[in-house]
């Protein structure tokens, strides 16, 4: 092969690349106008387009931008933070199954926003709440790359990922446990079984500075993911300073999971389903895996926030329990794939 | 013209003495087999001389001290070929090798400059990749797999070349033609460094054989004296049968001692 069909091969890659881009910017779009559509009152994805830049009627006005969109950006930047952390550990630890819910994060984070209640700390409102659940999704995942060390094969990092996740679920219960009042409970329970139900434009102001931060921190680091490919050795003696780029790594994923439970309560799994299902289609490529695993997870939450409204139930089904469900089949699924390297011990 | 020097470098792993005070002076041009017993210390002198592991003592780089010079300048002043060629994911090997662009601010394969591209074509003829530029490593044999790996380190154009046991695993056709295509590069004016455990390749075609024992390095010079019956007794415990063919050392380790 000469060296001008290898660029016209990089060429045909990246066109399709783009293509499969593209398709899901218009694909999450879609999901976006259906789930501004989707609810008590049905509307069609003109009608919301209507309705959202200030025509149709005044109440289909009022139900679009004030109850659903909130509801709607929550879904897709939480849902795309997710997809992106997925596959910003994925690639810097060179593993398919890594994923902030396998590592605890979202659970340790629903621990620290827990706290902060239960102790009177503040309100559910105030930022003490986003804040406290970063700082516990940093130190579990901080704890968690600790115990496992360098170049730690999958079933350490599972096992140690159990064990963190453990710890924040019993932290969690002795909360629960110790509580006297009612009404922490009861929060403790929504922060159990992630929602985006009746979410304000007050919740969104809380969450997305800090997701888009932590998005924006996850992504500035795509290039060096690639380099990581290699091993962490022959990285760094590409100029990849590792050891800050693991710190960094940790930081943005805090960011963006501690912002988004702390408006939602724990909603698992998008960020180890969203890069799978981008790799048949895009590539093994880490750095290039992220853009469309956050669109991929931002796809996967908005549809699972318009299937909760759809599927007929007495009560509401909680998304989070919805995303779980289908998440755990997933991992089971992955596990056996998989199992070879997790068998041998070494990965 | 002197390029790389080391003085008095220590290493010290887990509480243990893996290196100790060595002293080396190199100028490019020179293809520099590095052999020794397992445990000698071979690896750990690669990593300190590429600054990837903490060391006492001193590196100098055409007279800059290492510890000076930020991460990316030493990238591109140490190519570093480390052993087994791992690749975590099945990237296409073009993309492998365009990482060896990545000290010189490549940071997309998709996106190179004109030198760039130039760099990787040239890495990737050498290496003799060309023809799976397109598929996957994974996909790969053992031998191509290799040669994608010396392509990644040549397409950094680096002035040393550190490569650790790059023909281990491979047959001896392979082995040849790997070592030929170091040579080259030194005969360009790149520094090369191999750890290799073939004394034969290693006479063949180094102009310089450095011997390290327990951290030590114990004999250096042309193949010849530095691999001298009384080396390949005290450091290998072995007998070897020495000749010349074509004006190359020929040293066949041959008995147990």
């Amino acid at each position: 092969m000469s060296v001008e069909s290898l660029a016209i091969a990089t060429a045909q890659a990246a066109r399709r690349r783009i293509g499969v881009t593209l398709a899901m910017s218009v694909l999450v779009v879609l999901l976006a106008l259906i789930s501004l559509g989707t609810g008590a009152v049905r509307m069609s994805p003109l009608e919301v387009a209507q309705a959202l830049f200030g025509g149709g009627s005044d109440v289909a006005q009022v139900i679009v931008r004030e109850i659903r969109l909130p509801r709607m950006i929550l879904g897709l930047s939480i849902g795309a933070i997710l997809g992106l952390s997925g596959a910003a550990l994925q690639g810097l630890l060179r593993n398919p199954l890594a994923s902030p819910s396998l590592f605890g994060a979202p659970q340790s984070a629903a621990f620290g926003a827990v706290a902060v209640i239960a102790l009177g700390l503040a309100d559910v409102r105030s930022y003490a709440l986003p804040i406290a659940a970063i700082a516990a999704a940093f130190g579990s995942v901080f704890a968690l790359l600790t115990i496992a060390g360098r170049n730690a094969g999958l079933l350490i990092l599972i096992l140690a990922g159990l064990a963190i996740s453990a710890l924040a679920g019993a932290a969690t219960a002795l909360v629960m446990n110790l509580s006297q009042n009612p009404f922490v409970v009861l929060e403790i329970a929504f922060w159990l079984l992630g929602s985006l139900e009746d979410r304000s434009f007050q919740h969104v102001a809380l969450a997305l500075p800090f997701i888009v931060l932590g998005g924006v921190i996850l992504f500035s680091q795509r290039s060096a993911f690639r380099a990581l490919s290699l091993g962490e050795e022959t990285a760094q003696s590409l100029g990849v300073d590792v050891a800050r780029l693991r710190l960094v790594v940790i930081l943005g994923v805090a960011l963006g999971v501690g912002g988004a439970v702390a408006v939602t309560g724990t909603i698992g799994f998008i960020g180890l389903v969203a890069p799978h299902l981008m790799r048949p289609l895009i590539g093994h490529d880490p750095a290039r895996l992220l853009l469309p695993s956050a669109l991929a997870g931002a796809a996967l939450l908005l549809a699972a926030d318009i299937a909760v409204r759809i599927i007929p139930s007495t009560s509401d089904i909680k998304v989070g329990v919805l995303t779980s469900i289908i998440g755990v089949p997933f991992f089971l699924y992955l596990i056996r794939r998989e199992r070879r390297a997790l068998g041998g011990g070494v990965a | 013209m002197t390029l790389l020097t080391a003085q008095n470098l220590g290493v010290t792993l887990a509480g243990r003495m893996v290196l100790t005070d060595v002293s080396l002076s190199l100028s490019s041009g020179h293809l520099v087999a590095l052999v020794g017993p397992n445990g000698a210390g071979k690896t750990t002198l690669l990593r300190a001389l590429a600054g990837l592991v903490s060391s006492t003592g001193a590196v100098h780089i055409r007279g800059d001290a290492l510890a000076s010079l930020p991460l990316r300048e030493r990238a591109k002043r140490f190519a570093y070929l480390p052993q087994g060629h791992v690749v975590h994911w099945p990237l296409p090997a073009r993309d492998i090798v365009a990482l060896g662009r990545f000290p010189h601010g490549v940071t997309d394969p998709a996106r190179m400059t004109a030198k760039d591209i130039d760099a990787v074509s040239r890495a990737m003829q050498a290496a003799d990749v060309v023809e799976f530029a397109d598929r996957r490593v994974t996909e790969l044999s053992g031998g191509e797999r290799s040669r994608v790996a010396l392509a990644r380190v040549l397409a950094v154009e680096a002035p040393v070349i550190l490569a650790d046991e790059p023909i281990a695993s491979l047959d001896p056709r392979h082995q040849i033609d790997v070592m030929k295509s170091l040579r080259t590069a030194a005969d360009s004016g790149v520094l090369v460094i191999v750890v290799t455990h073939d004394l034969g390749l290693a006479a063949r075609f180094a102009d310089h054989v450095m011997v390290l024992s327990a951290g030590r390095l114990v004999s250096q010079g042309a193949p010849a004296d530095a691999l001298s019956e009384q080396v390949m007794h005290d450091v290998f415990r072995i007998s070897a049968y020495r000749a010349e063919h074509q004006n190359e050392a020929v040293i066949v380790p041959w008995a147990d001692v």
